[in-house]
């Protein structure tokens, strides 16, 4: 046995210095602009600090000047791999200011936009998470369907990827014919793109090695560091505001909560596979009940909030002043405070919102899941590899227009 | 047992009696307002108490309010208990002249940064924060743009050259 020697090495020399690497702001791997400062000892990360804002819009103070039904397009703009959940809760949080109740066939057809975009933000993420994994086929792969996604979008609102869908009361204008196809189309396909990526990587040796163990976080400390959505459920939270304070009739569906146990990389993408699931049985339940409604309902009857169709504008009345008083901002909006959440695609949304009864909100604060969870990352990392630091970044779906706001 | 707004009231009034004021439901969330030297005796009390287990932080923010002479600054935090699946909304007001109120990042990791977005859109000075530096804003920024004396661009204006936006520019509205 021979005697271990330490080796006195010079000041300088290549193995006691710890390098400084930049990851970021403009890098293929954050998948967003925010700068990580890594301090790495080889290929160990040592310590790193997350500089965040390069995208910083300054929607809150926008909001104050603007009418409420100018906000949605603001909330288009946070997390823009889901942007109808975030439009939905900034609708769903207005309407309960105003104390609108939405028919059910409005909350089902919510249901489905919202679920469809859950299923479009995990799936980029899954495949991201693929991505840096070295797995480029299953994303390739999903983005097909995600496209089918969009052109749902598009078939109901116009418009794909800052969708500004909906209205306060309701949709803008009933689902098309084609719009339920296409959601067919999609429930019929889907699945079958889904069981197929899950065969690619669910079991994969390769993809298993890399994700399991990286980037844990315990139950309590992602508790105390604010985490949300699938990544506070990946570390065993069954958290989940659409079960916990139902909004928009989530309370008449039948679903489960995936819930993973150690909170690591693989946890958070078998979370997310299971969310997709989930979502699509959802959307399945909710295309049922809407086809037991009355086909015509697409918004509340709230004409002071709602504005009216073009062509009554230019007949009626009524119309024309409600019209008026709509976009000149003069409905009367009641004083009151509320913060309002909904289960966005990566946590937590919540708006918080004060009106003191002008034509636009006093305070509007956005509480963001990615900008609370992102502190998290320094820990999350510390001491592991640099290419699972990665991994562990594109697992926690930062979207970094929600990051700045 | 379920936790009610009314329970919660009557824990805290008993434990700290006139201090917690203006107390109200809104939206069925209890609102609170506590003096700012005890926002974290407040907190600490609503986490280790074992029937109230306020232990996650939802939300950290702040209102400006330019007419409330002494108190123009409200910090609003945002508690959620898990097991009861209640929120309540704690409020510290403070005055913009001496903006100091006690940090909340021993008790709450997440505090850290929805601070340090507070410190940077309203000045509120965290005592005993980690890192309070700016977060979303540049680092060489003066000012805090969200508190109410900085007004938007007036859309009217007509001395700026913006006829690339839409604006008609120097040509007039």
């Amino acid at each position: 046995m021979s005697e271990q020697h330490n080796i006195t090495l010079p000041e300088g020399s290549i193995e006691r210095v710890t390098q400084t690497l930049n990851l970021g702001p403009t890098h293929p791997a954050t998948h967003g602009v925010f700068q990580n400062i890594l301090e790495i000892d080889g290929e160990r990360v040592v310590s790193s600090e997350s500089t965040v804002g390069y995208i910083h819009r300054a929607f809150e103070k926008i909001a104050e000047r603007r009418p409420y039904y100018q906000i949605t397009p603001l909330t288009d703009r946070l997390n823009y791999c889901s942007s109808p959940i975030n439009n939905m809760g900034w609708h769903i949080t207005v309407e309960k200011l105003l104390g609108i109740q939405t028919p059910k066939r409005v909350d089902y057809l919510r249901v489905i936009i919202m679920e469809l975009a859950r299923i479009c933000d995990h799936l980029i993420c899954n495949g991201v998470v693929g991505v840096d994994t070295g797995a480029f086929t299953g994303f390739l792969y999903l983005m097909r369907w995600r496209e089918l996604a969009y052109e749902i979008y598009e078939e109901i609102c116009g418009s794909r990827l800052t969708t500004n869908i909906g209205r306060v009361g309701g949709f803008e204008r009933n689902f098309t014919p084609a719009a339920f196809e296409k959601i067919e189309k999609f429930l019929v396909e889907f699945p079958k793109a889904l069981k197929e990526f899950e065969t690619l990587m669910n079991r994969n040796r390769i993809f298993m090695e890399r994700t399991q163990g990286v980037g844990p976080i315990s139950a309590e400390r992602a508790m105390n560091y604010g985490f949300t959505g699938p990544n506070l459920r990946a570390a065993g939270v069954d958290y989940d505001l659409r079960v916990a304070h139902p909004y928009s009739s989530y309370e008449d569906f039948e679903f489960s909560i995936p819930v993973g146990t150690t909170g690591d990389c693989y946890d958070r993408f078998l979370v997310r596979n299971g969310e997709m699931w989930e979502s699509l049985s959802i959307i399945r339940q909710a295309m049922d009940k809407v086809k037991a409604l009355p086909s015509d309902v697409y918004h509340a009857d709230v004409p002071a909030y709602y504005l009216p169709e073009k062509s009554d504008v230019y007949t009626k009345m009524e119309a024309l002043i409600y019209h008026f008083k709509i976009i000149m901002g003069e409905s009367d909006i009641l004083p009151g405070e509320l913060y309002n959440a909904v289960e966005g695609a990566n946590g937590e949304l919540g708006f918080y919102l004060i009106s003191d009864g002008g034509r636009s909100p006093y305070r509007l604060h956005f509480r963001r899941p990615c900008f609370i969870y992102y502190q998290a990352y320094a820990e999350l990392i510390k001491g592991a590899m640099l290419s699972d630091a990665l991994i562990c970044m594109s697992s926690l779906n930062l979207i970094a227009g929600e990051l700045d706001a | 047992m379920s936790l009610t707004n009314d329970y919660i009231k009557q824990r805290l009034t008993d434990k700290f009696g006139e201090a917690v004021s203006q107390v109200e439901e809104t939206f069925g969330m209890l609102n609170f307002t506590v003096p700012k030297d005890l926002n974290l005796k407040v907190m600490q009390f609503l986490y280790d108490d074992e029937e109230l287990q306020f232990r996650f932080l939802t939300d950290l923010t702040a209102v400006h309010y330019p007419d409330r002479k002494g108190e123009e600054l409200a910090v609003v935090y945002h508690l959620y208990n898990f097991a009861q699946r209640v929120r309540l909304r704690m409020k510290v007001y403070t005055s913009v002249e001496d903006p100091r109120v006690f940090t909340a990042t021993r008790l709450f990791e997440a505090a850290n940064w929805m601070e340090r977005e507070t410190y940077d859109f309203f000045g509120v000075n965290f005592v005993g924060h980690p890192n309070l530096k700016r977060i979303l804003n540049v680092d060489e920024m003066d000012y805090f743009p969200m508190r109410k004396e900085f007004p938007l661009e007036d859309q009217t204006r007509i001395d700026k050259d913006d006829e690339m936006f839409g604006r008609g520019g120097h040509i007039g509205i």
